[in-house]
């Protein structure tokens, strides 16, 4: 299928997925923590601007409201509060090493073949506009998820586990137009605790062992020290 | 429906004046009210239920059949023997100093937001409001988790924060999943979670959406059961929050992450047609129960063994319901039951251990049953009755499920048995010395309170003598809903 084919909306909800997937790239390889905030709320407001599209497109206008929390959540609240923290924390030139970093963005990569791989059942069943998301979706989620896995300060671990969460609601968006409202409000409040929380956490780890390296947290294994 | 009502609403307001009072002398008084409140409305509930059969609230978001409802009963009743234990066993870590005011408040209010996530898990009919108490239910835990701030502490709650975090993320897409493929089958797509709505229609969703979707659901609840290779946070978790937190996470929240898997998997089997989810739940299952055998050899903290002990029960479960015959379900619904009132009963036990040792490490806690008869008593006899011996619910349950084993997977049975002899030396190789050993010289008696595991020991005792009528039915009611035919 030629992406020309495609009505005029549908072309440029198909870039943001694309701009979304790149953003969560950016997030992988970004070491600096205030420009990792930024990259982050980035993606919250493309994100934003999909919802809203799909909005139009669909016409159902529930979504407007999905994308209201959308903005509210993933690009004020959360960057602010994390920027907020990173400032009180004073840690905001604060530069990580990533071991590896290309051996990372390879595997990223690999993740999003294997998300294209693994959403094909789904692609073929979709009735909806825009079939490459799902996929798409995936591989932020899976991104995500990496992010988590390879980094050690606790601040980029916290946004590679809010991007997941963008993964997910850009699922919710374009494979099933939102979720019902009653449970989309659910997790943004769950989100919401999430971040509190994990501000909460931050000050506990750097009181214990005065910087947010989690590398730093290895006391518990099995056997008797 | 009023009941259904009381039994949310009492937790729900428990967290509000606690997080208010937490830290008064009354606290504890006013957390066993709001426990035995609950309990009463959850049991009236349940009386209910059993009168007029399943009952779907007038909104749709509340369902509640006879799979759940023992659920919520089982779960308001552990929150209120838990509470009785809970109120001396805070007071003590407030007079040691390890706890202040402040976070008595956080710990009174969690615990009852903890119980209120689980209600709701467990009463909704919506699937996406499921996936939210679950995720609830983890924020409300984690900071008990790291409540003592040691070091300690402060990692095991980071860990389970992000590690069940990012696993029931998983969770979320495989739901997301599900109500992709249902809004293309039911008539009115906003009701697509609804898992009355969905249970309908099951048949005709699409196989391939519905098989991935329960992959996902598998791994991201399984994180919350504890299957391994996610089982990572569990045992740092239960060591070192306090001991009732521990107590309520194994008897509890496990099940709970556990029943939505099943819910899930009620779903899925009519569109497959084949035993995928079966199959994979086995294989987790098993994986499970042997990785966690063999390390309970290797533990040194009681409540880390415990909490490995835990681990090899879901995964005998996980793989119970895999097989997937009504012997084998029944079972498995029976050991949640068991699994649930003896642990709690052991952790309860091993609070009182710990606070007569001061110390968690099994090397140091010797001679129990001479220092404090009774709980020496509770900790071999909770250990006997988790260890699978008869005449204890637990053997019952198991021996149902070695029974339906034997008849569809007969080349499974020998390294069931292996597991469970494993396990069970695992166990008595630390329990011995601890409840026999010579106990130091200086180790006093401290004031416990032994009724709650008196009360889980006797209704697991009773369970494996006689499965009480009004239970065997709504049990044998869960076994037809979830494989077309029961035992009775």
């Amino acid at each position: 299928m030629l992406i020309t084919a495609l009505s005029l909306p549908e072309q440029v909800v198909l870039t943001l997925a694309a701009l979304i997937l790149l953003s969560s790239f950016l997030l992988l390889a970004q070491v600096r923590l205030d420009s990792l905030i930024n990259i982050f709320a980035l993606q919250g407001l493309l994100i934003f601007f999909a919802t809203v599209l799909m909005a139009f497109i669909s016409g159902k206008y529930h979504l407007l409201i999905s994308a209201a929390l959308t903005l509210l959540l993933k690009v004020f609240f959360i960057p602010g509060q994390l920027r907020l923290l990173v400032i009180r924390l004073d840690i905001r030139r604060e530069v990580e090493v990533v071991g590896n970093p290309s051996l990372v963005m390879l595997f990223a990569a690999a993740l999003v073949l294997f998300s294209y791989y693994v959403a094909m059942p789904i692609r073929e069943l979709s009735l909806l506009s825009t079939r490459n998301t799902i996929a798409i979706s995936l591989a932020v989620v899976l991104i995500g998820m990496l992010m988590v896995i390879s980094r050690r300060k606790a601040v980029a671990q916290v946004v590679g586990f809010m991007s997941m969460e963008n993964g997910l609601i850009f699922a919710a968006v374009v494979s099933t137009y939102g979720m019902p409202m009653v449970v989309e409000l659910g997790i943004a409040f769950d989100v919401l605790v999430a971040v509190i929380l994990f501000g909460v956490f931050f000050f506990h780890i750097r009181a214990e062992i005065g910087s947010l390296d989690t590398d730093r947290l290895n006391h518990l294994t099995e056997v008797e020290k | 429906m009023n009941a259904l009502s009381a039994t949310l609403i009492f937790p729900l307001l428990g967290i509000i004046i606690l997080a208010l009072i937490g830290h008064r002398k009354s606290a504890k008084h006013v957390n066993l009210v709001i426990c035995t409140s609950t309990f009463v409305a959850a049991l009236l509930l349940a009386i209910e239920i059993f009168q007029q059969g399943p009952m779907l609230s007038g909104n749709k978001l509340f369902y509640i059949d006879g799979f759940n409802v023992y659920l919520i009963l089982l779960n308001a009743f552990v929150g209120m023997t838990t509470a009785i234990f809970s109120g001396p066993y805070m007071e003590h870590e407030v007079a040691i100093g390890r706890v202040g005011d402040g976070r008595m408040r956080l710990y009174y209010s969690m615990y009852q937001g903890f119980l209120f996530t689980m209600l709701m898990a467990l009463s909704t009919n919506n699937l996406g409001i499921l996936w939210v108490s679950v995720e609830g239910a983890t924020l409300a835990t984690v900071l008990l988790v790291s409540l003592y701030r040691t070091h300690e502490s402060i990692e095991a709650g980071w860990k389970y924060f992000i590690i069940c975090g990012v696993g029931i993320s998983q969770a979320l897409f495989g739901t997301i999943l599900v109500y992709f493929a249902a809004v293309r089958t039911i008539p009115i797509p906003e009701e697509g979670l609804l898992w009355t709505v969905l249970q309908k229609h099951a048949g005709q969703m699409d196989a391939g959406v519905l098989s991935l979707a329960f992959v996902f659901l598998l791994v991201g609840y399984g994180t919350k059961v504890g299957l391994v290779p996610l089982h990572n946070w569990l045992p740092d978790a239960h060591s070192e929050g306090p001991t009732p937190m521990s107590a309520i996470l194994s008897g509890l929240l496990l099940n709970i992450a556990l029943y939505a898997v099943v819910r899930f998997k009620m779903l899925v089997d009519p569109a497959l047609g084949n035993h995928l989810a079966g199959n994979l739940m086995m294989g987790f299952g098993m994986l499970s129960f042997s990785v966690a055998g063999l390390l309970l050899h290797r533990q040194y903290d009681i409540k880390r063994m415990f909490s490995y002990s835990s681990i090899e029960h879901m995964g005998l479960m996980t793989f119970a319901f895999g097989i997937g015959g009504p012997l084998a379900t029944f079972g498995a619904l029976l050991h949640m039951i068991v699994h649930s009132l003896t642990k709690s009963a052991i952790f309860i036990t091993v609070g009182q251990a710990t606070h007569i040792s001061g110390t968690q490490k099994m090397s140091q806690i010797r001679g129990l049953i001479r220092t404090q008869p009774f709980v020496g008593w509770g900790l071999l006899i909770g250990t006997c009755a988790i260890a699978g011996f008869p005449p204890f619910g637990v053997f019952t349950s198991e021996f149902l499920l070695f029974t339906a084993t034997i008849k569809s997977y007969p080349w499974l049975a020998p390294p069931l048995v292996l597991g469970l002899s494993v396990a069970f030396a695992g166990l008595f190789r630390n329990l011995q010395p601890m409840v026999f050993g010579e106990p130091p010289l200086d180790q006093k008696p401290i004031v416990a309170n032994m009724w709650p595991v008196f009360v889980h020991l006797v209704l697991v005792l009773w369970l494996g003598i006689s499965i009480p009528t009004v239970l065997a039915q709504w049990l044998n009611q869960a076994t037809i809903m979830l494989v077309g035919k029961g035992v009775l």
